[in-house]
């Protein structure tokens, strides 16, 4: 083979390849929306589950998904934050700092039913804290940590030395160049990794099964005090997410229509990842003409 | 193979007692790591004037140029003494923030802000504590005009940095720098990165500047130092070999080195 026939066949090869990988997705996304779709009506949406045989809607489980997502954001975005600052600009390169970078990457790679059961052992068996949205929302914490502390140093590392030196040039600080001048750079980048993220974590079961429980008690949503039991807010009420009640229903689903049950949440769900893939995609965008002040 | 040349045999000037200086150096050395980059630079770069630094590739220009304002803090052991307005400003203790709205900065590759030109230039003012909508606008007009940019961009000072031409671009890091009022410009190689009508606009630009600032300018363009540069300095291999007025270094190196540099028999 001369190397314009062998240039030939790796395109082909690669085509087929990707053909397959993006086949493969086609028909998952189809075959779930597709099974799913009919069953999902307004009712479904709004409704409450019925806590012994878990026939009916998804209400509460729909909330508690976003809930227990915005609270593991708003504790996982400042610490993220600083520590992919941290990494990026302040770490020397030496073994202190591999060894929180190989720290890093293990937690990354630790299984989420560990992190589940760590965060179980911990929060609700240890600090007596029950299963809670609370709990969930650490033991996502840990979920999430290593991933957005690399998207983060990531995004900030890409930002050319040159921009750095010019904000020092000026007799700015370091900080002040970090925070006014490469920060906005890398913001469209770290914002879809946390949008990314957010997708991710609001799809993940293993880790919340054991931490924020498999029950969704009815809530009252017209009282909107955190301290009061009954509040949607309260932060120490068990929650069941989204994707906690797909597998609960498939494991342990008692009523009649359990498969259209699942089918239908499965289908919520992946339309809310999915909207969370796009949001990134399109906030990334318009940040960066924004900061950038490019049109 | 790199013709060997003594470094005992330098000629570097130095200037009378009347002539006002605006920085001086005194056994100037840089260390990175084991690597000695810099030996006892003794150069001293009079007031309102222009100074070119040439050598080749590696000898040190960008070396000793960065040490000026101190941007080798934490990447180069830097020794020896700086001297500005009495100050020896290479000491521990002085503000090196302070010293860097001093003596300004324009590097190689043009580096704009991803911010607009109006933020460019006054984003580090701000930063500084400069509030005063007026004021800011004056410094941006006046720093443009300096720049010989003001023209071609005041409708668009709203617009992207990143969308002017490499030569705005570069005038525009001139004005971000002028606009701080410093006494002293260094400027790394401002050229090198721009076609040749973008070259002229920015000698242009330097030449009006010297009225106000003193110029210390880093160049591979042996032209461009002449038509510029009053004094100029030649570093070879870490080592100043000779700093004499521009047009004697051109028409009569006193060293070997120097003579075979001009004459582009080097190496
Ligand atoms: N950040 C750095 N870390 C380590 N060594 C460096 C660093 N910057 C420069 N050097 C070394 O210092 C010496 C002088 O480099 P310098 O960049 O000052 O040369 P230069 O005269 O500016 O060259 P050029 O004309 O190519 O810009 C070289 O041997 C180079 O390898
Ligand atoms: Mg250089």
């Amino acid at each position: 083979m001369n190397a314009k026939q062998k240039d030939v066949v790796a395109t082909i090869a690669i085509n087929v390849i990707v053909a397959t990988v993006v086949g493969i997705l086609f028909f998952l996304l189809a075959y779930i929306l597709i099974s799913g779709l009919p069953h999902v009506s307004w009712s479904f949406l709004t409704g409450t589950t019925d806590s012994f045989s878990g026939a009916g809607g998804i209400g509460v489980q729909l909330f508690n998904s976003f809930y227990l997502l915005i609270l593991t954001m708003l504790i996982s975005i400042p610490i993220s934050l600083g520590a992919g600052i941290y990494l990026a600009e302040y770490a020397k390169d030496n073994w202190r700092t591999h060894l929180i970078r190989s720290a890093i990457e293990v937690l990354s790679s630790l299984p989420s039913v560990v992190v589940g059961l760590f965060g179980f052992l911990l929060f609700v068996v240890q600090f007596k804290i029950g299963f809670s949205v609370i709990s969930g929302a650490i033991a996502l914490t840990f979920f999430n940590l290593p991933l957005l502390t690399r998207n983060i140093e990531e995004s900030l590392s890409a930002v050319p030395r040159n921009q750095r030196e010019a904000g020092l040039s000026l007799g700015m600080s370091k900080w002040k160049t970090e925070i006014g001048i490469i920060l906005p750079v890398a913001l469209p980048g770290i914002v879809t990794g946390i949008v990314l993220s957010a997708g991710r974590v609001f799809g993940e079961a293993a880790a919340l099964i054991y931490t924020a429980g498999q029950s969704a008690p009815v809530t009252n949503f017209a009282d909107w005090n955190p301290m009061d039991a009954a509040s949607p807010l309260n932060p120490l009420r068990p929650a069941e997410t989204l994707a906690v009640h797909i597998w609960k229903v498939n494991t342990e689903g008692l009523a009649s229509n359990a498969a259209q049950l699942s089918a239908a949440a499965s289908a919520v769900l992946i339309i809310a990842v999915l909207l969370f893939n796009l949001g990134a995609r399109v906030l990334g965008n318009y940040l960066y003409r924004r900061v950038t002040a490019s049109k | 193979m790199l013709k060997q040349y003594s470094f005992e045999k330098t000629a570097v000037q130095s200037f009378a007692d009347n002539v006002p200086l605006a920085l001086r150096t005194e056994n100037l050395q840089v260390f990175y790591g084991a690597n000695h980059a810099m030996h006892d630079a003794n150069l001293a770069f009079p007031k309102n004037q222009i100074t070119a630094l040439i050598g080749a590739s590696g000898s040190g220009k960008s070396t000793y140029l960065r040490s000026l304002n101190r941007m080798n803090d934490g990447i180069a052991t830097v020794t020896g003494k700086i001297w500005y307005h009495d100050v020896d400003i290479n000491e521990p203790d002085v503000n090196i923030y302070e010293i860097r709205r001093h003596i300004g900065m324009v590097f190689q590759r043009p580096n704009p802000f991803a911010k607009s030109i109006r933020e460019n230039i006054i984003y580090a003012l701000r930063a500084e504590g400069i509030k005063d909508k007026q004021v800011l606008a004056q410094r941006v007009e006046e720093s443009l005009k300096g720049a010989a940019l003001w023209d071609e961009v005041k409708d668009t000072l709203d617009k992207s940095a990143l969308a002017l031409s490499g030569g705005q671009q570069q005038r525009l890091c001139i004005a971000r720098s002028i606009a701080m009022q410093p006494d002293v410009l260094l400027l790394d190689e401002p050229c090198s990165a721009l076609d040749p009508i973008s070259t002229v606009k920015v000698e242009e630009t330097l030449a009006q500047l010297r009225e106000k600032y003193t110029i210390i300018i880093v160049t591979h363009n042996m032209q461009q130092a002449s038509r510029i540069s009053s004094q100029c300095a030649f570093f070879h291999l870490g080592h100043v070999m000779e700093y004499t007025p521009t047009a004697k270094m051109f028409s009569d190196p006193q060293i070997p080195v120097t003579q075979d540099y001009i004459s582009g028999s080097f190496g």
